[in-house]
């Protein structure tokens, strides 16, 4: 349809494509690995293509998109497409997903084959999420998200993984289904489910049926019931993907419906609330990850509290806000991934990631040590890092909607150096408190083949945040709006 | 002295899907007891696998014939698309029957199987078209009594004489309030046939009538026994989890779908003027179907216990299309039936394949590894499974967002709600199964892993993959399914 709607499609339909290659070839282990690594680089080539081609003048209007009736009676097209914002989303999913691959090759999964095409049908449901636009079709990539993560948690996951998927599935479907009736409601109401057709919606309880599902997924407090147990039994590239993509797709829907699809009054009616609830998970994240007694521990909950802050960036309803939020998904995004497989090194080396078992790994293991350093340094947003970029953006929006906000924020930054410190002088610096920990080899090269890269691309964004901020929303009628809370 | 008799002029197209079914079952009759017993099996199967494939193939022709409802042979049956298309699911389920069916040795009476099992869909075929009161009860004991054969016809099975003679008993049940609702009925207006029914009422102004609302209510309770909802749901888990199993997966598609289909166009022909009171009470029977099979199958270990509550659940689902009563809810409901059946026999037949191997019921304890050791049949359940749940990729989804946009458009919100809440519980035990395929391995439960590997049965895994295929593909091409469905259910005064 569109110029260039090839480019959206083929986001989608590679990774597709790759699963079913994955699972249907008989190939043996190592090459079905390599494959999906090589599918993965070439999503991320398709989306550095896809960056090239889009518009971002015109950020908030969808670009690239291709439309097909799916079932017509209902008016429900299969449509897709990239917005300003949405091709950054993209493109941390792509990045992210080559790096879990490339870990899960390094680390050899069993059931190889089953396991990559999983990898890769995940990565096209989350693309698919960023790019649907129409309220069914997103809902069905939504899904299709659950459904590999399910059985990855539940297969390659730790000894508790039974308990840890059910937890996760019960909770998401509960948020779920109550974002389908909002749809069903949504959608027959307008005769439309194509997100761009549909007039912004005033009702505040379809507003809370699409918020319940984002809050579970993000997880914002009190809803993160499932958080500790996925992310401790999912495999550590799992795990990584969980908070680095899975949770963005839940901001991606605050932003991309809760907020641009209602109308700004209705919004606002509920402003206050979520922004006490992203408040509270971000101290309260903070402070359950400062006492978090192994390293995963600390990098879960640090989710939870930096999901609350991009919370509070989305919900300040203004330009700044929206900016840092969108910057920041992309560098949580990255970190969390980094600092998951991180956690995995260290496991896999010390066989546990207890702090009571860890310790001194900076001995004789200078790759490591950088690695964890410059990764840490910056999830705790030191000025001149991305994440500060970020924090500060977010910061800036949200004190417009009241000082106390940026104070609570401002805070919270402070507790994230006191984790962030934590976590890696354990790791790194105190005194070895087993001899697993002293045990085992530096970064060997395919370990640093996926972790060097995740870390250059945040450096770039620590030299140059304007890459995303300044390519988001762009310069079209609305953008006035956008900047003084909503349309 | 002989007496004429007046026949009417008889369509026979009409009839065909029936008939050729029909005349199946007497060629495998006549082959049970004409052929040496080594080639009954197999004559049989294929006689009757040709001729579900032919009754396929006449439905599909009346399909496309029938573009405006008419009455033929005297009003006693109806020649429309809604009709047809009824008759093309049994078909077409059937047909997926015979080839999970084929594998199964009984120790006597295999060619017996075949025919009572053509017997039953051809009760079927003529069951979906038939418009008038007799014809309709004629139709419906037509295609019990095979039934009730078929479940007890396992004689090395103790379950199995159990499950036949529970079905006939609370079957009986069923019919006698049928037929008493239709006594009712013809007493309240003196007619017979369907649209005869609803002119009688408007005309003579019946509405209210005591005796007429007493019969339909009757009709509903026996409309809710073959359907399996609740609360007239009593005799499926036994009678499920006793008959052979391609048998059960036979009855939760097809006998589910006839009864269904039955229910929407009976109400929505004969009854319109009814239809504030009998909407209700079939959003009444959904709720309690919900609600009981989802809470049912959470506590269920063996496999056909666990499917046939949620066969019980999915009786709600479909039957929210008929309480919708609008074109809207014919559609949904002609559209679910399609992957629904196939999700069923699918979960069945690999259920029947398991238990093939392992020569014991099935349970969540031993499919454990099963998704790794055969991964056709792990992966079709895991699509099944999913599919029954409504999730995305499959066409349970579809279904269930049509009848919940259905009920939607009815103006019930609250139902939306309930059966969303059933979706969220039913979750639970579908992720279980495939929990138990893919997450424990036999020794993590202490069960000794299953011993050799079965022969490769070839109609077996056709028939999984046939349901696999339609589950899937329903999803992705919903608009040629719909569209058959909307033309068909354009057939119903609604």
């Amino acid at each position: 349809m569109g110029q260039g709607a090839w480019i959206t499609d083929g986001l989608v339909l590679l990774p597709l494509a790759g699963a079913l290659l994955c699972w249907l070839s008989p190939l043996p282990r190592v090459a079905v690995g390599v494959v999906a690594l090589a599918l993965s680089l070439g999503e991320v080539a398709l989306w550095a293509g896809a960056l090239a081609r889009v518009d971002f003048s015109q950020g908030l209007t969808v670009q690239l998109e291709e439309r097909a009736e799916w079932f017509g009676d209902l008016g429900i097209s299969y449509h897709v497409g990239l917005t300003g914002f949405s091709v950054w989303l993209v493109g941390l999913t792509a990045v992210a997903m080559a790096a879990g691959v490339g870990y899960a090759l390094w680390a050899g999964r069993e059931r190889a084959r089953a396991y990559f095409g999983l990898m890769l049908f995940l990565t096209a449901a989350t693309v698919g999420v960023f790019v649907a636009q129409d309220y069914l079709l997103f809902y069905v990539f939504w899904e299709a998200m659950l459904i590999p993560l399910y059985v990855l948690v539940g297969v390659w996951g730790g000894p508790d993984r039974l308990a840890a998927t059910l937890k996760l599935v019960i909770y998401t479907m509960a948020g779920s289904l109550l974002m389908l009736a909002a749809i069903i409601v949504l959608g027959l109401q307008n005769g439309t489910f194509d997100m761009v057709e549909s007039p912004p919606s005033s009702s505040v309880w379809l507003f809370l049926g699409f918020a319940a599902a984002f809050a579970v997924k993000a997880p914002l407090f009190p809803f993160h019931g499932w958080l500790p147990d996925a992310y401790r039994q999912a495999p550590p590239e799992v795990a990584g993907i969980l908070s680095g993509i899975v949770s963005k797709a839940a901001a991606y829907g605050f932003l991309a419906i809760a907020i641009l699809r209602f109308q700004g009054h209705t919004v606002r009616d509920v402003q206050e609330a979520v922004l006490a609830l992203g408040a509270i998970g971000l101290v309260y994240g903070s402070l359950l990850a400062f006492r978090a007694p192994d390293a995963r521990g600390v990098v879960a909950y640090s989710s939870l509290a930096q999901l609350g802050l991009i919370t509070l960036g989305l919900f300040a309803l203004n330009l700044a806000g929206f900016n840092g939020a969108v910057l920041q998904m992309v560098n949580h995004g990255l970190i969390s991934t980094a600092l998951f497989l991180l956690c995995g090194v260290v496991e896999q080396r010390a066989g546990s990631g207890h702090f009571s078992l860890l310790g001194g790994m900076a001995r004789g293991r200078p790759a490591l040590a950088t690695l964890v350093m410059t990764t840490g340094v910056i999830a705790l947003a030191v000025p001149g890092s991305t994440a500060f970029a970020g924090e500060f953006l977010i910061l800036t929006g949200v004190f417009d909607q009241g000082y106390g906000w940026a104070i609570v924020g401002a805070g919270a930054m402070v507790l994230a150096a006191m984790y962030m410190l934590r976590l890696i002088s354990a790791i790194l610096h105190e005194g070895p408190r087993s001899a697993g920990a002293t045990r085992g080899p530096d970064l060997r090269l395919g370990e640093l083949g996926v972790l060097v890269p995740l870390l250059a691309c945040l450096l770039v964004l620590s030299a140059w945040p304007a890459a995303v901020t300044s390519h988001t929303f762009g310069q079209t009628k609305e953008t006035p709006a956008l900047a003084k809370g909503g349309r | 002295m002989a007496v004429a008799l007046a026949t009417p002029p008889v369509d026979w197209l009409a009839l065909s899907p029936a008939l050729v079914l029909l005349g199946a079952s007497s060629v495998a009759l006549l082959a049970a007891v004409l052929l040496p017993p080594a080639r009954r099996r197999p004559v049989a199967a294929t006689v009757t696998a040709l001729a579900f494939a032919g009754a396929l193939a006449c439905a599909s022709l009346l399909l496309d014939r029938s573009p405006r409802a008419e009455p033929v042979i005297a009003g006693a049956v109806v020649r429309d698309r809604f009709g047809a298309l009824a008759a093309a699911i049994v078909a077409g389920a059937g047909l997926l029957s015979v080839g999970v069916s084929y594998g199964r040795r009984f120790r006597k009476h295999n060619a017996e199987y075949y025919g009572l099992l053509a017997a039953s869909a051809a009760g079927m075929a003529f069951l979906v078209t038939a418009d008038n009161l007799m014809a309709i009860f004629l139709g419906l004991e037509w295609l019990s009594i095979a039934l009730y054969v078929l479940c007890a016809l396992d004689v090395d099975l103790r379950g199995s004489l159990e499950a036949g003679l529970k079905y006939l008993i609370v079957g009986g049940f069923g019919s006698a309030f049928l037929l008493f609702g239709f006594a009712l009925v013809y007493g309240a207006t003196g007619e017979l046939g369907l649209p005869a029914i609803a002119e009688a009422v408007s005309a003579r102004g019946l509405e209210g009538d005591a005796l007429l609302v007493a019969g339909l209510g009757m009709v509903l309770a026996g409309l809710g026994f073959k359907a399996s909802a609740a609360p007239f749901h009593m005799w499926t888990p036994d009678v499920y989890e006793g008959a052979p199993t391609p048998v059960t997966g036979f009855m939760s598609a097809a006998t589910k779908t006839v009864a269904v289909v039955l229910a929407m166009r009976l109400l929505a022909t004969a009854f319109p003027a009814q239809a504030e009171l009998w909407t209700w009470a079939v959003a009444g029977l959904v709720v309690a179907s919900l609600a009981v099979g989802n809470l049912a199958a959470l506590v269920q270990r063996n496999l056909k216990r666990m499917l046939a509550y949620s066969s019980v659940s999915h009786a709600g689902f479909l039957l929210m299309g008929v309480a919708a009563n609008s074109a809207l809810g014919a559609k949904a409901l002609l559209y679910y039936l399609i992957p629904y059946s196939a999700m069923s026999i699918g979960a069945f037949a690999v259920v029947a394949a398991r238990e093939r191997e392992l020569a014991r019921p099935v349970t969540l304890d031993n499919v454990a590894g099963l998704g790794w050791e055969r991964p056709l049949h792990g992966v079709a359940l895991w699509a099944f499974m999913l599919g029954l749940a409504g999730m995305p990729l499959t066409g349970g989804f579809v279904g269930k967002f049509y009848v919940l946009s259905a009920v939607y458009n009815r103006g019930w919100i609250w139902l939306v709600i309930v059966g969303l809440a059933a979706t969220a519980v039913s979750l639970y035990y579908y992720l279980g199964v495939v929990r138990a395929i893919y997450m424990q391995t036999p020794g993590e439960l202490g069960i000794a892993p299953a011993g050799g590997s079965p022969p490769r049965d070839l109609a077996l895994d056709a028939a999984i993959l046939l349901c696999l295929a339609v589950t899937v593909a329903s999803f992705f091409a919903v608009e040629p399914i719909i569209d058959l469905a909307g033309k068909a259910s354009a057939a119903l005064p609604l």
